[in-house]
């Protein structure tokens, strides 16, 4: 698994070029990352936390327990000239018994919709998940359907790639195989997500709404960031309104 | 589900699934089920399609009201208080991580057939109609009072020991007319009754401070409020509790407790019985376990304008002091709008509530109906509120309290706080309760 580049170098690189490039005052603004949300579906066991471990660790771990204590994962990448940050969002083992609360897709911008190649249920399973998402979610959403456990593919394939491309084009959907296991086009999934996000219109919205503004305080449009911390507890009533 | 459990969660509201973040952080084994097929309970925020099935099961939407998805619509009214313990329950645990929050736009108050903004600023209270000239000087020394006194230091009590003393003897010392004490006791303390006035002014203090440092946090008002409705916060930590290993089944009807020697020892539901030491759910799993405690009645209005005189404010809320209009309470108006992503575009949802008094309750919502405008349609239900008979040690059944008449969470906020210490034995302490994320960090591991 040694011989290809990893995902988590060329994740290092792509940071590193988008460090270098600061001194560009033009492309300044640019440079600070365009948050996406990133939810990942699928049927509980097809490898979607492996998929985000590869991507965002560049680890395997055979025989991985379910996700335990992160609200999400985050990992950049960088598009011509701007950096992505994705902010991903795991299921928490909430999908195994259809209890997947819908603020899970709640203003994501991106959703990666996971199967087992060896397992032809999970692809049905899959497409509910993509039926539920254009029920649900935002209508903008980039969907990629990727089939996992590409390494078994010798094997043990159970879903034809023929059959998985043929719904994902006729569905609107990014498609690829891959896996979590060696690494195999784990990366492209994300950059093809990138390529496909309205990156501009996101930024212009966020502008708008001061959504993406940070720091104590109330930002621009009344809304208001409590990770800041909730400072003035316990103070002397300060400011007496009258 | 035929696994042994720590913990057996009953129902999604709010107050069971808070309950359900802390205990999963704290390692419990917690499995957590609701009969509905939705988040939330009594807690959850509506679609259309909801909220018609809900109250006009034979009618369809009308177009008007524009698509489903747009609507999350509260069934009980209630906003955070910026500087509250529920915003410090939410700060400690992570759970910001998955909500948005938006500012309410202002705080109203009513007195003699208007309403007038409760003052944000020393320039709004100077030209507030709410007092007369003299009557702002007086109120000015009372706030003075409250903004410098300091339990541990005598100089600053004026005589008056907050501990003992009623608060009808802070007003009388400070000569406030009735008008100003409601607006004290109503507006800032948001007490529902005149109950307070005879009890110790410490509670009142109290209050007090929690609104103004509330209000100081981020202006406006002392609110907040999460953009897509309430229904996101049982939400919110039902993930906290997943990604802590709880378990989470919707959709599960509950068949029966099972008692071993009087104590709990497992939940059927299906067929299979889940192995458990404690249960902790909301009142509707023990209907016989429950005392009825009081009515609520609240009106669900769609508005496609703002209320009126309130500067065009895309949220507010309203308080009409028991007194001003004859009643023994309060009665409460919580407007928010499409600008917290909770209606469709131009339009706003104004809950108004109150504690039933009479046997006509929708009338008794009449004077602050009347505050709104035209209403494009109205939807009204009258709750019970309930409380547990026992405290649950004697058989392992912990039950929750039903959502009050309050208009904010301080009150559930007790409630889990009750609970946990009577299911775990100890005080709750939320500081440091999970490792907090870093902004921009993995997180992970």
């Amino acid at each position: 698994m040694a011989a290809r580049p990893s995902a988590r170098d060329a994740a290092a690189s792509l940071n590193n070029s988008a460090t270098s490039a600061g001194g560009d005052a033009q492309n300044a603004a640019n440079l600070k990352p365009i948050q996406v949300k990133l939810v990942l579906l699928g049927e509980a066991a097809v490898g979607k936390s492996s998929l985000v471990l590869r991507f965002v660790n560049n680890e395997f771990q055979e025989n991985k327990e379910p996700t335990i204590g992160a609200a999400f994962l985050t990992q950049k990448c960088k598009l011509d000239d701007k950096i992505i940050k994705y902010e991903i969002w795991d299921t928490a083992g909430q999908e195994r018994f259809h209890s997947l609360a819908p603020m899970y897709y709640r203003n994501a911008q991106a959703a990666v919709v996971v199967y087992d190649i060896t397992k032809p249920a999970s692809l049905d399973k899959a497409k509910s998940w993509v039926k539920e998402l254009q029920r649900q979610a935002n209508p903008n959403i980039v969907i990629a359907l990727v089939g996992n456990k590409l390494d078994l593919e010798a094997t043990a394939r159970g879903v034809p790639r023929e059959e998985a491309q043929a719904y994902a084009t006729e569905a609107g959907l990014l498609f690829s195989e891959a896996s979590a296991k060696t690494g195999d086009n784990v990366m492209d999934v994300f950059t093809e997500i990138a390529k496909k996000i309205p990156l501009d219109q996101l930024l212009a919205s966020r502008g708008r709404a001061g959504g993406a503004a940070s720091g104590s305080g109330a930002a621009a449009g009344g809304r208001v960031d409590l990770n800041a911390g909730p400072g003035g507890r316990n103070a002397q009533p300060g400011g007496c309104a009258c | 589900m035929d696994e042994s459990y720590d913990v057996i969660v009953l129902g999604t509201g709010l107050t069971e699934c808070i309950l359900s973040g802390l205990l999963s952080v704290e390692g419990k084994k917690v499995l957590h089920m609701d009969r509905n097929d939705y988040y939330g309970g009594e807690s959850a925020s509506l679609n259309l399609t909801q909220l018609y099935r809900k109250f006009r099961p034979d009618q369809q939407p009308p177009s008007q009201f524009g698509r489903d998805r747009d609507w999350n619509v509260d069934l009980i009214p209630k906003f955070a208080m910026a500087s509250g313990e529920f915003t410090n329950i939410l700060y400690h645990t992570d759970v910001t991580r998955y909500l948005e929050f938006r500012q309410i736009a202002g705080s109203y108050v009513y007195r003699d057939g208007r309403i007038s903004k409760v003052p944000s600023n020393q320039t709004e209270a100077v030209s507030s109609p709410l007092m007369g000239i003299f009557e702002k000087r007086r109120a000015k020394k009372f706030f003075e009072f409250v903004q410098g006194y300091d339990f541990n230091n005598p100089a600053t009590h004026q005589g008056l020991d907050l501990n003992t003393v009623p608060m009808t003897e802070v007003y009388k010392k400070f000569g406030l007319e009735p008008g100003t004490q409601d607006f004290v006791g109503h507006a800032l303390a948001l007490h529902l009754d005149d109950s307070y006035m005879t009890q110790p002014a410490k509670e009142t203090y109290e209050r007090i401070c929690l609104y103004m440092n509330s209000m100081a946090r981020y202006g406006k008002s002392p609110y907040i409020y999460p953009l897509y409705g309430l229904g996101e916060l049982p939400q919110g930590f039902a993930r906290l509790s997943a990604i802590y290993g709880g378990t989470y089944m919707l959709n599960k009807k509950v068949d029966e407790l099972v008692y071993e020697d009087g104590k709990i020892v497992g939940v059927k539901s299906e067929g299979e019985v889940a192995k458990t030491k404690a249960v902790i759910g909301d009142p509707s799993y023990f209907p016989d376990k429950v005392k009825k405690t009081g009515q609520v009645v609240r009106a669900i209005c769609i508005l496609n304008h703002p209320i009126p005189n309130t500067a065009d404010a895309d949220s507010i809320q309203i308080v009409i002091p028991q007194k001003q209009v004859n009643r023994g309470h309060d009665i409460y108006i919580a407007a928010v709008s499409y600008a917290h992503n909770v209606a469709a575009k131009d339009y706003w949802t104004a809950i108004v509530s109150t504690i039933v008094e009479t046997s006509d309750p929708e009338k008794e919502l009449q004077p602050a109906m009347a505050l709104l405008g035209p209403i494009a349609e109205k939807f009204i239900s009258v709750s019970d509120l309930y409380e547990p008979v026992a405290d649950g040690r004697a058989d392992g059944v912990y039950i929750t309290k039903s959502y009050d008449a309050t208009s904010h969470f301080e009150t559930t906020c007790q409630d889990v706080k009750d609970v946990y210490k009577r299911v775990t034995g100890n005080d709750l302490k939320v500081e440091g309760k999970v490792k907090k994320q870093e902004e921009g960090g993995a997180g992970a591991e």
